[in-house]
């Protein structure tokens, strides 16, 4: 009998093509997503006249460029911006790249799409130029952000070298409470484990409280991971993994499902596996959490207080907590719940799902927003179905804007930004300095406690708010 | 790609920790051809105040700065978005070494591939080298054959995984590595495809185009 391998490990061997003297393995690549930011790829592919080896494993999505607004190239009205939709265009026609383009009706963010389609299954090994490709990893694949130069790479040789990480397996024991969610989930082991705690791993997350996730919370968890660091993140497929695949439009067809789903049983890691890291938390101390700072580290829960540099021991924390305050415009010690914003985001490959805009759109019904505040689903897909389910109204009602899908305020690359100062309570995953504009305070939270601090007019704690059934609503989902 | 050996120039220090790659070029600048250079949008909002002006007292607009190829930095240097620009923007501005505890994992990889020699140093090492380096440029050696970095009496040791070494000090690139192995590679994919014929993507039926 072989000895007993961790799900990475089973991934990972069925994809080595080779491994060299030093150590690195030669991966085969099942799905390669491009996107409008691959541009520099293409012309490295370019100037060396190569051909992309597997177009049909290629795949084209329109996302970060694109507007909210409308969804038509001529109406964008920086030139610079219709250029980048423009060379996708270009370099995935040329190339014979299935595109998934700005007026595909299943156009939407990469790693929404992706699953949404079908194109994502367990056991692949899968790559796109983007950091949060992590996020496929929840059906237990292999997914990894990876740069231009490996882009090229890739498209020439449907290969990448990589250095085998070191597998770290976060469990989560127990039950959630109520109204706490995968986003809670993933803030709370960053806060402790650090923003770099997970660096050289690949993460695998198991136990009840994760067995017990929606794939599409799954796919916030593993959206996450490189927040922390991790190379990528991953949970064995389930019962849950292939039902959400079955009848997919890309997913395999009749006797090939079946035989899939042989294959996927198979991949979990063995009980005596071991791993080079365990971390293990108590569903039952997780709570709703936000972050204050700068970086996805500094979270905390709703009910504590922005720390105060002074009481922290280590200097170097202090440093980065006074800074962060300055940046933030906080003062040490008040209350989060005593934050007040000026605009609200729900959208981003993390939480922009239809599950999501459920939740934000439970705590909205019936309410008005305090605060400006925009809406862009996750794909066109879900979009169709938010208005099928009415969603749109309640969002619309509150005085929010519903606009198409897209990366949008997320990263701001097609003109949704945040003006200089203003401070936004976002669904997203990064509150980088200037990362939904320059000068812009981002905190980040679940989209129930975005809908909470749009009610409010400052982060508040869901679990203090009337929450309406949706059902209630007439809500069909 | 060039190889590296020794680099003998100037560092400056940028004394923060989590400098992360929208900081090192913020997404903005990120449509811009590579020809235009993107040494000028390196650090761009930390080097610029609120109303487009230059912070003269910022370390980069030091009247020395311009010869420098060394940044020496705190721990999560680069980590974020995958955008290898982040990576153009310092070597475009002339740097070929970041010295720092700890960089994002898809950063280091991308700076590697475009010749930026990520050295990882201990965080005791690292506030040596800036306290020694301190708010002007100064004199920097990093030597990849011996893994040191040396400002005046301060030399400290680095580390970098060997297979980067190997391909800096030799400046190799990946694509014509691969094209070696161009048999191998047909044979595995010839066998995958047997094995689990379900990899493949299945196109939808045309009716199913639309649905979720
Ligand atoms: S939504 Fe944000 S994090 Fe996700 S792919 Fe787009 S820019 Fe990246």
């Amino acid at each position: 009998m072989s000895s007993p391998t961790t799900l990475f490990d089973k991934v990972w061997r069925a994809h080595e093509v080779h491994r060299s003297d030093s150590g690195q393995s030669l991966l085969w690549i099942d799905r390669h997503f491009v996107h409008e930011g691959s541009f520099h790829a293409f012309n490295k592919l370019g100037e060396r006249q190569l051909p992309v080896a597997r177009p049909d494993l290629t795949f084209g999505i329109a996302d970060h460029y694109v507007p909210t607004q409308a969804r038509d190239v001529e109406l964008v009205a920086d030139p610079k911006v219709r250029s980048m939709i423009e060379q996708l265009s270009h370099n995935t026609q040329q190339h014979g790249v299935t595109l998934f383009g700005l007026s595909d009706p299943r156009q939407g963010i990469v790693h929404v799409l992706g699953p949404e389609q079908g194109l994502t299954q367990p056991g692949m090994v899968m790559v796109c130029g983007d950091s949060h490709t992590a996020t496929h990893g929840a059906f237990g694949s292999i997914a990894f952000g990876i740069g231009a130069s490996e882009v090229a790479h890739v498209l020439a040789t449907q290969t990448l070298w990589q250095s085998k990480p070191k597998v770290m397996r976060i469990t989560v024991e127990g039950q959630l409470a109520e109204g706490i969610t995968a986003k809670d989930i993933a803030l709370t082991w960053i806060a402790r484990l650090g923003a770099d705690g997970a660096r050289g791993y690949a993460i695998e997350y198991a136990g009840e409280a994760i067995r017990a996730l929606s794939m599409e919370a799954r796919l916030t968890l593993c959206n996450l991971s490189i927040e922390g660091g991790g190379r990528c993140g991953m949970i064995a497929p389930d019962q849950t993994t292939f039902d959400y695949l079955r009848s997919r439009p890309w997913s395999p067809k009749g006797e090939a499902f079946e035989q899939a789903c042989a294959y996927w049983s198979t991949l979990y890691s063995d009980p005596d596996a071991s791993f080079d890291l365990e971390v293990t938390l108590q569903a039952s101390e997780i709570a709703p959490t936000v972050t204050w700072g700068v970086s996805p580290e500094e979270a905390l829960p709703i009910d504590h207080a922005v720390p105060d540099p002074e009481q922290l021991s280590d200097p170097a924390k202090a440093r980065q907590a006074r800074d962060s305050l300055a940046y933030m415009g906080l003062t040490a010690g008040q209350k989060l719940t005593d934050i007040t914003i000026n605009r609200v985001f729900i959208g981003s490959c993390t939480n922009a799902r239809i599950e999501d805009l459920r939740a934000a759109a439970a705590v909205l019904a019936g309410h008005k927003s305090r605060v400006p505040g925009m809406v862009s689903p996750g794909s066109t897909l879900v979009k169709t179905q938010a208005e099928a389910e009415g969603l749109d109204r309640i969002f619309i009602d509150a005085g929010l804007e519903w606009r198409h899908s897209g990366c949008s305020m997320c990263v701001g690359m097609n003109g949704d930004l945040v003006a200089s100062g203003e401070r936004c309570a976002s669904t997203t995953n990064r509150n980088f300095k200037g990362r939904q504009g320059p000068g812009a305070r981002t905190h980040l939270m679940s989209p129930a406690m975005v809908a909470a601090a749009a009610v409010t007019g400052h982060l508040a704690d869901v679990r203090q708010l009337p929450v309406t059934s949706l059902t209630q609503l007439g809500v069909r989902s | 790609m060039k190889p590296m050996t020794v680099v003998t120039s100037l560092g400056v220090a940028l004394p923060a920790a989590n400098v992360d790659t929208d900081q090192l070029i913020p997404a903005r600048f990120m449509k811009e051809p590579r020809s235009v250079g993107y040494g000028q949008f390196l650090l761009y909002d930390l080097r610029h105040d609120a109303q487009g002006e230059p912070k003269a007292d910022f370390i980069l607009h030091h009247p020395e700065a311009g010869k420098a190829e060394v940044m020496v930095s705190r721990r999560n240097f680069g980590a974020g978005s995958s955008r290898e620009a982040a990576v153009y923007a310092l070597v475009d501005d002339g740097f070929r070494c970041v010295v720092a505890p700890s960089f994002g994992d898809i950063f280091a990889s991308n700076a590697v591939n475009n010749g930026l020699l990520p050295a990882v140093v201990t965080e005791e090492d690292a506030e040596q080298l800036l306290a020694a380096l301190g708010s002007t440029p100064g004199a920097i050696t990093v030597d990849l054959e011996a893994l040191t970095v040396s400002v005046g009496a301060v030399s400290v040791p680095f580390t970098l995984s060997p297979v980067w070494r190997t391909k800096l000090l030799n400046g190799w690139d990946d694509i014509d590595m691969t094209r070696q192995h161009t048999d191998a590679i047909a044979t595995f994919a010839h066998q995958y495809a047997e094995q689990f014929p379900w990899s493949a993507p299945f196109p939808p039926d045309a009716a199913l185009i639309g649905k979720g």
